[in-house]
């Protein structure tokens, strides 16, 4: 029989979430690097027992764990379990994120701008997003704070730089939000295994058509009234992009405001906010077996980042954007001031399709029916970054 | 409880001390402070290489791996001095040196 298992990043840990297929009741497993922020855990189409997890704090920097056996037991990629006694590793580490300051690739890539309009140095904080291969359990891309991907082809052990995301042009160009600079999305193409998208806030969208050599902003027909100037190539600040693996080349952006949708790999966007009650938010995903039906869930915003009226509502559209209906059966109608953040939505691919979403305040709510009622898994998580989900045969 | 790292019977090398904070004391899974074998000369640097050798899951978290700077939110104490922004060259005193005192890897307080 198929189960479920949801991967929750927290603020103090990871939490293992599984149920059968009935996704009514759970089991909990966690904390899991209990008092480490953990951005976001990740498992592999390619072998569902591995999973990678970003583990990061801001007295220790940056960790990267992995785990063979579905989430029971973790380390560190390249260190033997029980083995404190090997030498130290002689050129890489799990954890090392250098970036690329190579005369070939890397020397012009040095500062990018900051808040005042200065340039400054490049300087790693810590992994936001982990992307494992669709085919292949070792290979597995990071995309890091400030802004850069990074691949790993060996497990995990050693990570380097596609500096031709920073070196493409536009690298100088790019600026923080108020929440960092840092790479949060990343699309492979299960298609055409040299396509991917990434995005970076507040950046924009970027597509690499040659396995990430070069890559190019693909940002047209975005428009951001924060900027100075609206329609720039470069300086947006994208939320979250969501794809369905049948269209490779239809995406889906939850922006800073707007929702937007392209139908050609990035060339153009449109807005498909249409009668949502704010087009702020961060989340967005789509649905596992219909590719016009999507889901968001609006927030208020300038900064109050909270659900309108206090009301937790998801919104789903089934034509694609434009036409939005609430789904609020089992969420809180009232006093609800939580968040839901970028990463924080995933489905599985059940054949009744299951969504999931984190907030801020500590939930995980499922709903086993596509959207049409929700339950809590749990209720008192810390602050959720992250939520992944697993679908196991 | 401490900790006896690297028994390689190396007679030259001074028994050193170190407390780590909590979390590292995780990873590296010991439970106090840790004993190490440092070769003089005994400087803060050379006390770290042999922290990061015998506990490879510490390398990265205490410097910064692009930098080697200290990180921001720990501090370095011996003899109840802070060394954090000495050199990292510069000889550790000698009750340190000796073992008879413990370098101290403190991490900031949350606050709150």
């Amino acid at each position: 029989m198929s189960s479920v298992r949801v991967l929750a990043g927290t603020r103090k840990g990871g939490f293992v979430l599984t149920s059968d297929g009935k996704r009514k009741d759970w089991k909990v497993d966690g904390p899991f690097f209990a008092g480490w922020e953990i951005y976001h855990m990740k498992g592999s189409e390619a072998d569902p027992n591995r999973i990678y997890a970003s583990q990061t704090s801001g007295w220790f920097g940056q960790l990267i764990q992995r785990s063979d056996d579905g989430g029971r037991t973790w380390r560190q990629p390249g260190l033997k379990p029980g083995d404190p006694d090997m030498t130290a590793f002689p050129d890489k580490a799990p954890n090392r994120f250098l970036y690329d300051t190579s005369s070939e690739t890397g020397k012009p890539l040095t500062t990018h701008q900051w808040y005042d309009g200065t340039q400054h140095p490049w300087e790693f904080k810590r992994v936001w997003h982990i992307e494992p291969s669709l085919t292949d359990p070792d290979t597995v891309y990071a995309g890091v704070e400030d802004a850069a991907l990074f691949r790993s082809t060996d497990g995990g052990e050693s990570w380097h730089e596609l500096s031709g995301l920073r070196g493409h042009g536009t690298g100088s160009q790019w600026a923080p939000g108020a929440g960092g600079m840092g790479v949060h999305t990343i699309i492979p193409d299960a298609t055409n295994p040299r396509r991917m998208y990434i995005a970076i806030s507040a950046a924009g969208a970027f597509r690499t058509d040659d396995g990430g050599s070069t890559w190019k902003p693909i940002n047209q027909g975005l428009r951001s009234q924060y900027i100075p100037d609206p329609k720039a190539e470069i300086g947006h600040c994208v939320h979250h992009v969501a794809m369905h693996r049948s269209r490779p080349e239809v995406l889906f952006m939850q922006k800073h405001w707007d929702v937007m949708r392209t139908d050609n790999a990035g060339e153009s966007w449109h807005e498909v906010s249409g009668n949502l009650p704010t087009d702020f938010g961060f989340a967005i995903d789509v649905h596992a077996h219909e590719p016009e039906t999507i889901y968001v869930v609006p927030i208020k915003s300038d900064s109050e980042h909270f659900p309108i009226e206090g009301k937790l509502r998801v919104y789903r559209s089934r034509t694609g954007g434009n036409e939005w209906e609430p789904l609020a059966k089992g969420l809180p109608e009232r006093d609800c001031y939580v968040n839901v953040l970028r990463d924080a939505m995933a489905v599985d691919r059940l054949d009744q399709c299951g969504i999931y979403f984190g907030t801020t305040g500590g939930q995980v709510y499922a709903s086993p029916d596509s959207g049409e009622t929700w339950a809590p898994i749990v209720r008192d998580l810390p602050a959720v970054f992250s939520v992944e989900v697993q679908t196991l045969n | 409880m401490t900790s006896i790292a690297n028994e390689s019977g190396n007679a030259g090398a001074a028994r050193i001390h170190v407390a780590i904070p909590y979390h590292l004391r995780n990873l590296a899974g010991v439970d106090g402070e840790v004993l190490l074998e440092v070769a003089p000369p005994v400087t803060l640097r050379n006390v770290l290489n042999a922290l990061e050798s015998r506990y490879p899951m510490l390398r990265g978290t205490i410097r910064d791996y692009a930098t080697g700077e200290r990180r921001a939110f720990l501090r370095f104490f011996a003899c109840e001095e802070d060394w954090s922004l000495n050199s990292p060259d510069e000889e550790l005193p000698e009750s340190v040196a000796s073992g008879k005192e413990p370098l101290l890897i403190i991490g900031a307080i949350a606050g709150g």
